[in-house]
């Protein structure tokens, strides 16, 4: 089974709610921190990293000696990532999107491929927990092809959380696509239920079953519930604003470890969504 | 024309609470929400919108089954794996790249330009605002960040106005580049986490990387005081202006409730006092420095 953990808003507890689940479940299970913008996951489960791969995306380069100016390639580029400036190619690998075009249509086998660095992989484990995130280099703009690559590590068996990063584009969706079961994490607040509406809208598009959890659910208003009441999305879990839960948060000290009687709500939580996809017909093995 | 950037790397740290305050304070000058993916300032700005336009950012592929005569070329060129067995192009994975388009020896497949979102004008009671919705599950929020940020300097333009007050997404991907080049300064609000101080590294070197200048606010900042300190000493080794920091006051969540700024709400609140002190010091600082 594959839960993705995501939520419109940024800063709702995404990672809290990720992460706290995953240390509280026995058996097979694997973290994927897919917030490859700002990967957190590891500061709360502070895991062996094993191996560490840098992931390229390919992007064109011109061999002048073959080239004729025929401009074929500028004319399919719809990135505006390769130009015919006077007698040179330019290609411009940080707009390019990898899709190939110049390279099939180029009539004088001119182009090749090299690879522009997206970011890293890191792979690792805590106990019997595997982990891993993306960590995107500081100043690429493309997300979804690491976090696409993240992905790619799901382990066939057992269960499999992905850490997703904030919004409702196309990062977002490369993170909750073909997945299980979404749990939406919000805050009580106008802007966490603003955001969470547009996060329902990314789920519906998806067609996948969601639940929701309620952060710091004593601060603010009812409208989020009142909403979910009539949206019928499932109220899996609400965690209140606790000074002792912030600061532990603020330490990197996840909060099963430093309150354990919490473990058994995350154990159940997991279990009221394994039931929800059982009776939706969905993989839980 | 100066413009200030309101970024954190890490979502959820105040900065839309905080920018809705300086609009409260600031004269002069233009709001712009570039947070496309998911906006909030409207819901404290109240905007009356005067202008709507369509956002058209790129072309996605559409295969006409008449013509087609599945030679399975498309799915072969296709690097997305966009499409199906039966030749339907999945919208969500096709990434407009229009080589399937260009490719297909039958001409069956469309590829047309595609609406994926709106950008507006408005007038709020703190003056005027651009702001912009990319629809759910659309591409392109770096090109509709970068036409909001442009059309609200046409705007300060056109009305004499001298500053813009620009609400930036979080992250540090597609969207955070588009909203910083060529800004003033970027305010970043980090909050005293071990996340908050990770987070904003990679935002500072951001800024850093496109050679914007950075200012730093921590928020909430007596959750983990010795935290905060941590993030205020990072940020001053990477010549970053540390600014007044913020206490955590519930004022702002009942400010937020209510749709008020916090200086509408409670110009006693420590909360307030504490982002006018941090006002004072990005004006000062703005004066200081041109684009």
């Amino acid at each position: 089974m594959i839960i993705s953990v995501a939520s419109g808003k940024g800063g709702t507890g995404k990672t809290t709610v990720s992460t706290n689940l995953a240390l509280s479940l026995d058996g097979k299970v694997q973290l994927l921190d897919c917030d490859v913008e700002e990967p957190n996951a590891h500061l709360f489960i502070h895991p062996t990293i094993d191996a560490v791969e840098t992931v390229t995306t390919p992007v064109p380069v011109i061999d002048e000696k073959k080239c004729t100016l025929c401009g074929k390639c500028a004319e399919i580029c719809q990135f505006k990532a390769i130009i015919v400036i006077g007698k040179t190619v330019l290609p411009f690998h940080e707009l390019c999107h990898s899709c190939g075009g110049c390279l099939e249509v180029c009539p004088e086998d001119a182009i090749a491929e090299v690879g522009r660095e997206l970011g890293i992989i890191e792979t690792g484990h805590k106990n019997g927990l595997s982990f891993a995130h993306g960590k995107l280099r500081v100043g690429e703009a493309m997300s979804p092809p690491l976090i696409s690559k993240v992905r790619s590590l799901t382990k066939t068996d057992g269960l499999t959380i992905i850490d997703a990063p904030p919004g409702t584009s196309c990062p977002v969706i490369e993170a909750m696509k073909e997945t299980d079961f979404i749990l939406l994490v919000t805050e009580p607040t106008p802007f966490g239920l603003h955001d969470l509406k547009l996060a329902v809208g990314a789920v519906r598009v998806l067609g996948i079953p969601c639940g929701l959890v309620i952060n710091r659910s004593d601060l603010g208003d009812d409208n989020v519930k009142k909403y979910a009441e009539r949206e019928k999305i499932p109220i899996l879990m609400e965690i209140p604003f606790d000074r002792k839960i912030a600061e532990a948060y603020s330490r990197g000290t996840a909060i099963v470890e430093a309150m354990p009687e919490w473990k058994q709500r995350f154990v159940n939580l997991y279990e009221e969504m394994k039931n929800i996809v059982n009776n939706a017909g969905g993989k839980t093995s | 024309m100066k413009e200030l950037v309101i970024i954190s790397g890490k979502g959820g740290t105040g900065k839309t609470s905080i920018i809705s305050a300086f609009a409260a304070m600031a004269e002069n000058k233009v709001l712009c929400d570039a947070d496309v993916d998911a906006a909030d300032l409207h819901l404290i700005m109240a905007p009356a919108i005067l202008e709507h336009h369509d956002f058209t950012g790129g072309n996605k592929a559409v295969i006409n089954k008449d013509r087609c005569t599945e030679c399975g070329l498309c799915r072969e060129l296709c690097r997305w794996d966009a499409i199906s067995e039966d030749f339907v192009v999945d919208t969500i994975s096709c990434e407009g790249c229009g080589v399937c388009w260009y490719f297909c020896p039958e001409k069956a497949i469309d590829f047309p330009e595609k609406t994926c979102g709106e950008w507006y004008i408005s007038d709020t009671r703190f003056g005027p605002m651009v702001h912009a919705r990319l629809g759910i599950a659309e591409e392109n929020s770096g090109k509709l960040v970068t036409l909001a940020r442009q059309e609200a300097k046409k705007l300060a333009e056109a009305r004499g106005l001298n500053l813009i007050l620009t609400d930036g997404p979080p992250g540090v991907g597609c969207p955070v580049i588009a909203s910083m080049g060529g800004a003033t300064a970027v305010l970043i609000v980090a909050e005293p986490t071990v996340s908050g101080r990770h987070d904003m590294e990679r935002v500072a070197q951001l800024a850093a990387h496109f050679r914007v200048p950075a200012l730093l606010s921590i928020n909430k900042f007596d959750l983990n005081p010795d935290e905060a300190q941590t993030i205020e000493d990072v940020a001053t080794a990477h010549n970053i202006r540390v600014l007044n920091r913020v206490p955590f006051d519930p004022a702002f969540t009942r400010a937020m409730v209510q749709g008020k700024t916090i200086v509408e709400f409670d110009g006693n609140s420590e909360g307030n006092k504490a982002v006018r002190k941090m006002w004072d010091q990005v004006r000062d600082f703005l004066e200081g420095h041109s684009t």
